[in-house]
Formats: C-alpha cells, structure tokens, sequence
C-alpha cells in the first residue's frame, strides 16, 4: 500500500516536472510582455499592455508580418500542389525509386533548416537570384514539403479502396470516382497539411535569416534583428501574439477538419 | 408475385447470367479454373467455398473488377467480359458495406441515379421507394457512420437495387454482423429476393446461410467448381469427399467393397466385416466396386453395450459435444476410426460416459458412396 502511495507521487512529479520544463521557457516569455518598464525582467514587476501597443504599431513588424503572411500563402500552397501530387504518386503506383524519392520528400525533417538556408543562399548566388519572395517561397516551399506530403497520403492511406469500386458498381467513371468520392475524402487531410504548412512557415527562422533581405524579412527574422538593438519587452508581446494566433488556427482546425484524425495522431 | 413486377416489368424466363470457361491465373497460380455456369433469371446462387477458393474472385469478375485471363461472361445475352465496371447496371453489396462516409443515407442510396443522370424528381421517387423497401424510414439524413451494421447492411442493399440491377452481387454480406442479426438479415435477404425477384449471386463461407438462402448452390474449392446443386441434393447427395465433408458434418468410412450375395447388398470394410444395406442400396453401389461410404451423424445411432445385430459396431468413447438440443458424442472404432454419432438431449452423456464403450448402429439407407479416388 504504501509503496504504491509512493509511486503515485513519483509519477505525478514526474509528470509536473516535465510540463513544467516543457512550458516554462514560453512562460517566462510571456510573463516578461506585460513588464511595465522598459526592461525584459523576469518576474514581472506589474502588468502592462503597453508594449503590446507597440508591438502591433512598430512598421518593421508591420512589414515583416505582411512579408510572412505572403510567403506562408504561396509557400504552402505551392507545397500543397507539389506535396499531393507526390502522395498520389507514392500511394498510387509502386515504380523504381519510390523509396528514394520518399526519402528526398522526408528529408528536410532531418537536415538542419540552417544547411537549407545557407544552400539556397549559394545556390542563388550562383544563378544570380537575390534574397526575396522567390528564394524565401522556394525554401519554405521545401522546409513544409513533407508535413502536406504526409497529410494527404494518409488520409489517402485511409480511404478503403472499395470506394472506388462501390461508386464504379454504381456507374461512376473513373473522373466521377475522383471528383466525387477521393477529392471529397482527402480534402479534409489536404486542408490540414496546409495549416501545418503555415504554421511552420509563418513562425521559421533558421532558414528564413539566410535567404530574406532586408524589405522581405519575415516576422521571426524582424524580431531576431530588434533583439539585437533594443531589449525591451516588445518582442515578448509579438511572442505572445504569434503564440496565440498559432494556437487559435489549431484549435479551430482541430473543431471544423478533425485535425488530430487527419494528422493521424488519433489513429481511428 | 405482382411485387415482382417492381424491378423487372418484363422479364421472361431464360439466363440472366452465362459464365463460359472463366479463367483466371495469378502469376503462375490459378485463381478460378476454367468455370461454366448458367444462371436462370430470378435465381439466387451461393458461390460457396473455403477462403481462397476462388469465389470472389469469380465475383469480381462478373462485377469486372478482375479481367479474365480466359473464357466469356455474358449479362442478359450481352457479353460483358471487357466492359467497364461503370457500364455494367451490375448491383453489389460489399463485405465492408463500402458505403459513402462523406454523404449521407439519402445520397448514398441516391448515387447510381445520379451517376445515371435521372431527372432529379425521378431520384426521389426511386430513392424513397427503396427506403421504404428496407426500412430506412427517418434515416435519410444520417451519416453512414451514426448506424448500426444491420442498417448500414439494409443502406448497402438500398444503394444496389435502386438502380434495378440486371444481376445482384452480394459480397460475404453478412459476415460482419453478429449472430443474431445475422440471421434476421438472412430472413430480410430472402424476402428482399422474394419480392424484387433479381437475379442473386451471393458469396459465402458459410454453409448455413449457403443451404437456407438459396436456390442453387455453387461448391468451389481450389479454383474450380465441385459441384452445382439445390441445397437438399447438395447435402444428400454430395458429388465428391470435399463436398461431403464440406456441407454439415459427415463420418467417412475407410475405403470398402461392394458386395451382392443372395439378394443382400453389403459394403465389406476390411478388419471390420460386412455393413448391410437395409433396402436397396445408395446410388453408386455396383458390385465389385471399391468405393468409400459417407455417414452423417445422425444415421449412426448408439445402441446398448452388447446389443447385436446387423452393422452394429462397438467402439470407446472420445468426447461428448453438448449443443442443447442435441449432442455429438465421437467414438474411436478399431478398423474405421473416429465415428461422429448425434442423438437428441442429453442423456448419452450420462450413460455412456467418456471411455466407455458404447455400440453404434450403422443405417446405411442414407450413406453416400463415392469412388475411393475423391
């Protein structure tokens, strides 16, 4: 009995433990936003809004926000093109290479975002392109590739193949099977990738910081750079913001496409 | 039968379904071996067989989503063999129901007549007609996925014949439901069949529903056909060892000859001695012929230890396999083997109690011969 007790407590502080090493570092950063004065102290000595005020005012933020905003649409979207066509092929037909072109497809998760950065920097250099929306849009476009890809094949995995056969039985030709049974059903896990998609790109910097200029800077790159200048709490409150924004485009993704079903962290 | 009138105004008797030396190799094995069969209009047929046998292979290639490597099928004297899927008017009901789960009840059933460009007030009348036909009722605007198996099974049925199919597939149908709505499904398939009169192929393992469903009964095993017969001949009149031991329970006796001496016919086993036919024996007997003798348990009857008399034997008990309204009590007799023996209640389990020995009555009226080759 009392062993048990003590295991009880055991797992229970292991687990307070680690939320709390997880959470702790964005806490702290969101407990310095609402700082008074004029510096990143941590605790707090009071509540302030201000410089969340400036935060949303400052036009380098402006701009940065508007570059993200921009980037993330054509980034994600191209990637959503590119990404399931690829999973159609992959789930489709089984041809030489298929692994390997797999392997391409996953490997920006394990190749640092600093080495993609840094590669299409030179590459640009050598092809004369210079830092902006298409060296930025085709990075990012690589960088989201594999979680689109992913999302579409499995919730293609996941169509049972009778489907098809049940809508052919009942007189679909094999358009009218894609329009109106595989289109539909994927649809859901296409729209999933592409929030992944923006999420991701809207809040990455590694890479961004080689491959933006200083009119195409994203949010995460504007940030970096008034950091270097100014140590005030305003770049806690864009934290904030960006944190909260993201968090509401999952949950609301979450409630409207069943994003954890899509995703297939929820298996069934 | 004016409900017949439903589906098919004008039909007159003739096949619905022609299949002419089918074949269908994978790789180097065979899928279904050379099959003909003729199916008559209006005709409920159970493909039947072990899983691997064939038969849904063979229903996929009615339904033409398997390409022959071999042979011809003709569909209401049209050939079909290279038709698409889509321009088939074939009905099927899927062993994992394949309904829709991004429409509803109502647009499931709705699809074929869509997909068949009805004018939209016709899809009404013909969807709510099938609604009604399975009692769907009050269900139209459900997901696939609120219902329960039996009335995703009644939708997968609803969504097959609305499109008044020239042949209905049913794909193993039933085998996702439990026990008990699985008979009351087999009782709403007949009377659907009853009542639109389509012409059935239903594919099966299982040879209970196979014997109480259908007209005919197809036996497939290992790519071909072993026999074609009505469920009663089918069971007492098995055309080879595999059908027999395949449909209901059977004793199969060792290899025996046929004997006629003095008016008496007589299978003589060796180590055993002479079995007596009681009347004139069982199709099959000619004398001199070595043939092997299939029993069904309920024709071996256990008599009294000591008790003689003719083609009684004695053997020990194995196991009794108790099944409520009746048991099958297993006797290892010397000579024959193991020797099944089923008798109403229970009391065969008292007084004849495992190890013992117990005496069996051959009654070989019912027995089926066959050559000791099959």
């Amino acid at each position: 009995m009392r062993s048990q007790k003590i295991g009880t407590v055991a797992f229970w502080s292991l687990v307070v433990a680690l939320l709390t090493y997880m959470t702790l570092p964005t806490i702290v950063v969101l407990m310095t936003s609402v700082n008074p004065t004029e510096i990143l102290a941590f605790p707090p000595q009071g509540v302030s809004f201000d410089w969340y005020v400036k935060a949303v005012t400052y036009p380098d933020f402006r701009i940065a926000f508007k570059n993200g905003l921009i980037v993330t649409a054509c980034a994600s979207t191209l990637a959503l093109i590119v990404g399931s066509a690829f999973a159609w092929l992959i789930h489709h037909y089984d041809f030489r290479g298929r692994g390997l072109l797999e392997g391409v497809l996953w490997s920006p998760l394990i190749i640092p975002h600093f080495t993609l950065g840094f590669g299409f920097l030179l590459l640009g250099g050598a092809f004369g392109v210079q830092q902006g929306y298409v060296m930025i849009v085709l990075a990012h476009m690589v960088l989201v590739m594999p979680f689109v890809t992913r999302a579409v094949h499995v919730s293609l995995a996941n169509i049972d193949p009778a489907l098809a056969r049940a809508a052919a039985n009942l007189g679909a030709s094999p358009f009218q099977v894609l329009t109106r049974i595989t289109l539909p059903l994927v649809v859901p896990g296409m729209a999933g990738g592409w929030l992944i998609a923006a999420v991701l790109s809207l809040t990455e910097f590694t890479a961004s910081l080689y491959v933006t200029g200083s009119r195409t800077q994203t949010l995460p790159v504007a940030m970096y750079n008034y950091i270097r200048e100014y140590a005030d709490p305003t770049v806690s409150a864009i934290s904030a913001l960006l944190i909260i924004a993201t968090t509401l485009i999952m949950l609301v993704a979450d409630r409207t496409i069943g994003l954890r079903r899509v995703l297939a962290i929820d298996t069934h | 039968m004016t409900e017949t009138a439903i589906i098919h105004p004008s039909k007159e008797a003739g096949s619905a379904v022609d299949i002419v030396r089918v074949r269908k190799d994978f790789g180097s094995a065979v899928g279904v071996a050379d099959v003909s069969l003729t199916i008559r209009n209006g005709e409920f047929v159970t493909l039947l067989g072990p899983s691997g046998c064939g038969k849904s292979t063979l229903l996929g290639m009615i339904a033409g989503f398997v390409t022959p490597t071999a042979g011809k099928i003709v569909v209401d004297g049209a050939d079909i063999t290279d038709l698409e899927p889509y321009r088939r008017d074939i009905g099927m009901v899927f062993q994992s129901y394949a309904l829709f789960p991004h429409m509803n009840v109502h647009d499931n059933i709705a699809f074929g007549l869509r997909m068949r460009k009805l004018p939209a007030a016709q899809v009404e009348k013909e969807v709510a007609r099938a609604i009604a036909m399975m009692k769907l009722e009050g269900f139209e605007a459900r997901r696939v996925r609120q219902l329960s198996g039996g009335q995703q099974q009644r939708v997968a049925l609803a969504r097959a014949i609305v499109i008044r199919p020239k042949v209905l597939l049913l794909d193993e149908p039933l085998s996702a439901l439990d026990k008990n709505l699985r008979a009351q499904m087999q009782v709403e398939l007949s009377e659907l069949h009853r009542k639109t009169g389509l012409t059935t192929i239903f594919v099966t393992h299982d040879q209970g529903e196979a014997l109480s469903l259908s007209d005919r009964i197809v036996v497939m095993n290992k790519g071909a056909v072993q026999q074609v017969a009505a469920p009663i001949e089918l069971y007492r009149q098995p055309a080879n060892g595999f059908v027999a031991s395949f449909i209901g329970e059977i004793n199969a006796l060792p290899p025996g000859r046929c004997e006629l001496k003095d008016g008496t016919a007589s299978l003589v086993l060796p180590g055993v001695g002479p079995l007596v036919f009681p009347t004139a024996p069982a199709t099959g007997f000619a004398p001199g012929r070595q043939v092997r003798a299939f029993l069904r348990p309920e024709h071996v009857r256990p008599v009294l230890a000591g008790e003689a008399g003719p083609n009684v034997v004695t053997g020990k008990v194995e196991a009794h396999i108790y099944q409520g309204s009746h048991t099958i009590t297993r006797v290892v007799v010397e000579g024959i083997g193991l020797v099944e023996t089923r008798v109403t209640g229970a009391e065969i389990v008292a007084s004849a109690p495992v190890g013992a020995s117990l005496g069996l009555a051959f009654d070989l009226s019912e027995a089926v011969l066959l050559d000791t080759a099959d």
